[in-house]
């Protein structure tokens, strides 16, 4: 029985932001219970109760909420956004209460001022003071932006390294570090630490490496599961994988700082965006248009199937892609989609890049390239 | 010397043998029935003998296909590759000018732009079927009409019914209605053409460019019908190679013959027993759905497995069953 009355409390899972998560949430002195890991147990569980034409990411959460409830989680923390997202909670609550199941919501969005939050946070742990809760969201944003940093790091790096696995075995060990810092300074020490001990990882880069870009719906961007491993598979590839988009960008945008980041990120569509198109759709089109101008090989886009604001992105893309020739490949995941059809399609892109390296390649340089 | 090249699809299996000129020497073309290791037989036998007959022997094998996985690891190919590049290589070695590659197949569909000779830009279809030639064959079923007969079908009619090729399951309710209200059968046949070119444009070569030379392939470019729709709303001519349906395995071929590695095919690799099993992990929630390919009751290669202990237990499986 934890202090606060008995609350067991669970969040969904996106990528390793549990970490992070678990500091930000201990304020509340409740017990905390991480979601089991991942697996396609997660999305059965989440697809059957889910409505059909809901957005992936809805489906993964539910699944999520449904093994931790399972596991004796009793208070489900979930936020919202500025699309479908914003009624996750709502649904999510009512279903799993139409399945039976006995717990507390705790929606977390709306205005991105602290002392709102503190409000909210106030009806769980009664005796929550605000500088204590500064403190825990202070260190949380601490070890996110080195969680960011660690895995930008590794995500440029790990195509080329000589041992297989061996970011990996660093990551999984930085990352067991990550969540027990307790201070800035130990925080600061670690990622230092973490960012030396991957430089000395002996890598293999070829001259005329691949570099591709990847945008898109935030949450297919940053789990690895739903998105089945794309930026791993590339980087298998011999392919340098940057992304923009993390928690850190995230926090780093909100609130105050939204619209003056909308109007730079419209700035940077260039000619390909007016306004904004709602949700992450604008990033999409500004960062890949930065991509492009940055001399990337080609930039990967991937989205929930049906999802509005990416999908009003592909129309932008796509004259981006024709007036310029830039190679945009575009993955729509659902719970059906394949891997093996990820694969063969990320496969032809590699392909399709290393061609368009050579100046001139002729069909005999074209063809000994990919075989 | 020759170089075999597979291309395993879901409804079509075909197999190509060229010499070191890149000339078709064999050729065999046959439905996969569910089955691809077994089709892979057939017409391994098919092309054996048209081989024995042009003096040619295999110094290297490629394939490609949703099947290649499975298939190049029973011929122990020396190339797998994927079914998007080994149709761009083998269109652009006969087609050195084409700019625009359409490619209609069993269950996918693709558009590959080519620009001084280098793919620059490619799309497939992705999550459904829409679109493809199991779409025409299902409607084909439907109106009792051999799907090889389609094309013709299609030419006698100077008034295309309209029909919705959004969705197979919505364009069957609208053929099923239209036929009901008296349209002529060829006018429903164009109809249909039409509907699955309109579904191409509109979802695969979305935004994309597309410029002549055009050449069109894959099992839907024999259908004359389809081939006349991309015409009238391309306004362009369009190309169909007579070796269309197999551009895939004569790509796989020419990147085997472009490769390093060498070893001389045996045919008789096809008298040989291969199984498949297919079993889940267990070993965590996720429950991988491993399957192992087994030759004379001997592991050869295992897919499926997120980790290195979907593999290591499959082996198990295989070892102590």
């Amino acid at each position: 029985m934890s202090e606060s009355g008995g609350h067991v409390l669970s969040f969904p899972h996106m990528g390793n932001y549990h970490v992070p998560m678990v500091t930000l949430a201990s304020m509340l002195d409740t017990e905390i219970l991480v979601a089991p890991r991942m697996t396609r147990r997660t999305l059965e569980l989440g697809t059957r109760y889910s409505p059909e034409f809901v957005c992936i990411p809805f489906k993964y959460n539910l699944g999520n909420f449904i093994e931790s409830l399972e596991s004796g989680a009793n208070l489900l923390v979930q936020a919202g956004g500025g699309c479908r997202f914003g009624f996750y909670a709502e649904v999510q609550e009512a279903i799993l209460r139409d399945s039976g199941y006995e717990f507390e919501m705790l929606r977390l969005f709306g205005s991105f001022e602290l002392r709102d939050y503190h409000r909210q946070l106030r009806r769980i742990n009664p005796k929550l003071t605000f500088r204590r809760a500064l403190w825990h969201y202070r260190l949380a944003s601490r070890q996110t932006n080195a969680l960011d940093v660690v895995e930008d790091y590794s995500r440029k790096n790990c195509g080329f390294e000589v041992e297989d696995g061996a970011f990996e075995r660093a990551f999984e060990a930085f990352l067991g570090k990550l969540g027990r810092t307790q201070s800035f300074a130990e925080v600061d020490t670690l990622e230092r630490e973490t960012l030396e001990e991957l430089a000395a990882i002996p890598t293999e880069r070829p001259d005329d490496a691949l570099k591709v870009g990847v945008v898109g719906e935030l949450y297919v961007v940053m789990e690895p599961f739903s998105n089945f491993f794309v930026e791993k598979e590339l980087a298998k590839r011999g392919v340098e994988v940057h992304r923009h988009m993390s928690v850190s960008e995230m926090i780093a945008h909100s609130g105050r700082n939204g619209p003056k980041h909308l109007r730079k990120l419209i700035e940077m569509s260039g000619p390909y965006l007016h306004y904004h198109i709602g949700a992450h759709g604008t990033e999409s089109v500004g960062l890949a248009r930065q991509f492009m101008q940055d001399g990337f090989d080609g930039v990967l886009h991937l989205k929930p199937f049906g999802c509005m604001p990416e999908v009003n992105a592909m129309t932008a893309l796509q004259r981006m892609s024709r007036e310029n020739l830039f190679p945009i490949l575009f993955f729509s995941y659902d719970a059906q989609s394949s891997e093996t059809g990820v694969r063969t399609r990320l496969e032809a892109f590699c392909d399709m890049l290393r061609m368009r390296r050579r100046r001139d390649p002729g069909l005999a340089e074209a063809m000994e390239v990919c075989a | 010397m020759g170089y075999l090249g597979v291309d395993v699809g879901s409804i079509s299996t075909k197999a190509v043998v060229i010499d070191d000129a890149g000339q078709v020497v064999a050729r065999s073309y046959l439905w996969t029935e569910g089955d691809p290791l077994a089709a892979v037989k057939r017409v391994l036998a098919e092309v054996e003998l048209q081989a024995e007959a042009a003096e040619e022997s295999v110094a290297a094998v490629g394939v490609t296909g949703s099947a290649r996985e499975l298939v190049g690891a029973a011929l122990g190919a020396q190339v797998v590759k994927n079914e998007i590049t080994a149709h761009a290589m083998g269109t652009l070695a006969r087609h050195p000018d084409v700019q625009t590659i359409l490619e209609i197949g069993g269950q996918d569909s693709k558009i590959i732009l080519v620009r001084n000779g280098v793919p620059v830009d490619y799309a497939m279809n992705t999550l459904c079927a829409a679109g493809t030639g199991s779409f025409l064959s299902a409607q084909a079923r439907r109106l009792n009409v051999p799907v090889e007969e389609f094309g013709a079908y299609a030419l006698q009619s100077s008034k295309p019914t309209k029909i919705a090729g959004r969705c197979t399951v919505f364009a069957e309710s609208d053929l099923v209605h239209k036929a009901q209200i008296g349209h002529p059968r060829e006018d429903l046949i164009a109809g249909l053409c039409q509907a699955i070119v309109m579904n191409y444009l509109n979802n695969v070569g979305k935004g994309k460019e597309i410029r002549a030379p055009i050449v069109f392939q894959g099992g839907v470019s024999k259908n004359v019908g389809v081939v006349k729709a991309f015409a009238d709303l391309t306004g362009e001519g369009i190309v169909v190679d007579e070796d269309g349906h197999l551009m895939g395995a004569i790509g796989a071929a020419l990147l085997a013959r472009e490769g390093e590695g060498r070893a001389a095919f045996d045919f008789a690799t096809r008298d040989l027993e291969f199984d498949t099993r297919g079993y889940e992990c267990g070993g965590c929630p996720n429950d991988c759905e491993v399957v192992t390919l087994c030759r004379a009751g001997e592991f050869l290669d295992g897919w499926g497995n997120r980790c290195e202990r979907g593999l290591e237990r499959a082996k198990k499986n295989v070892t102590t069953s």
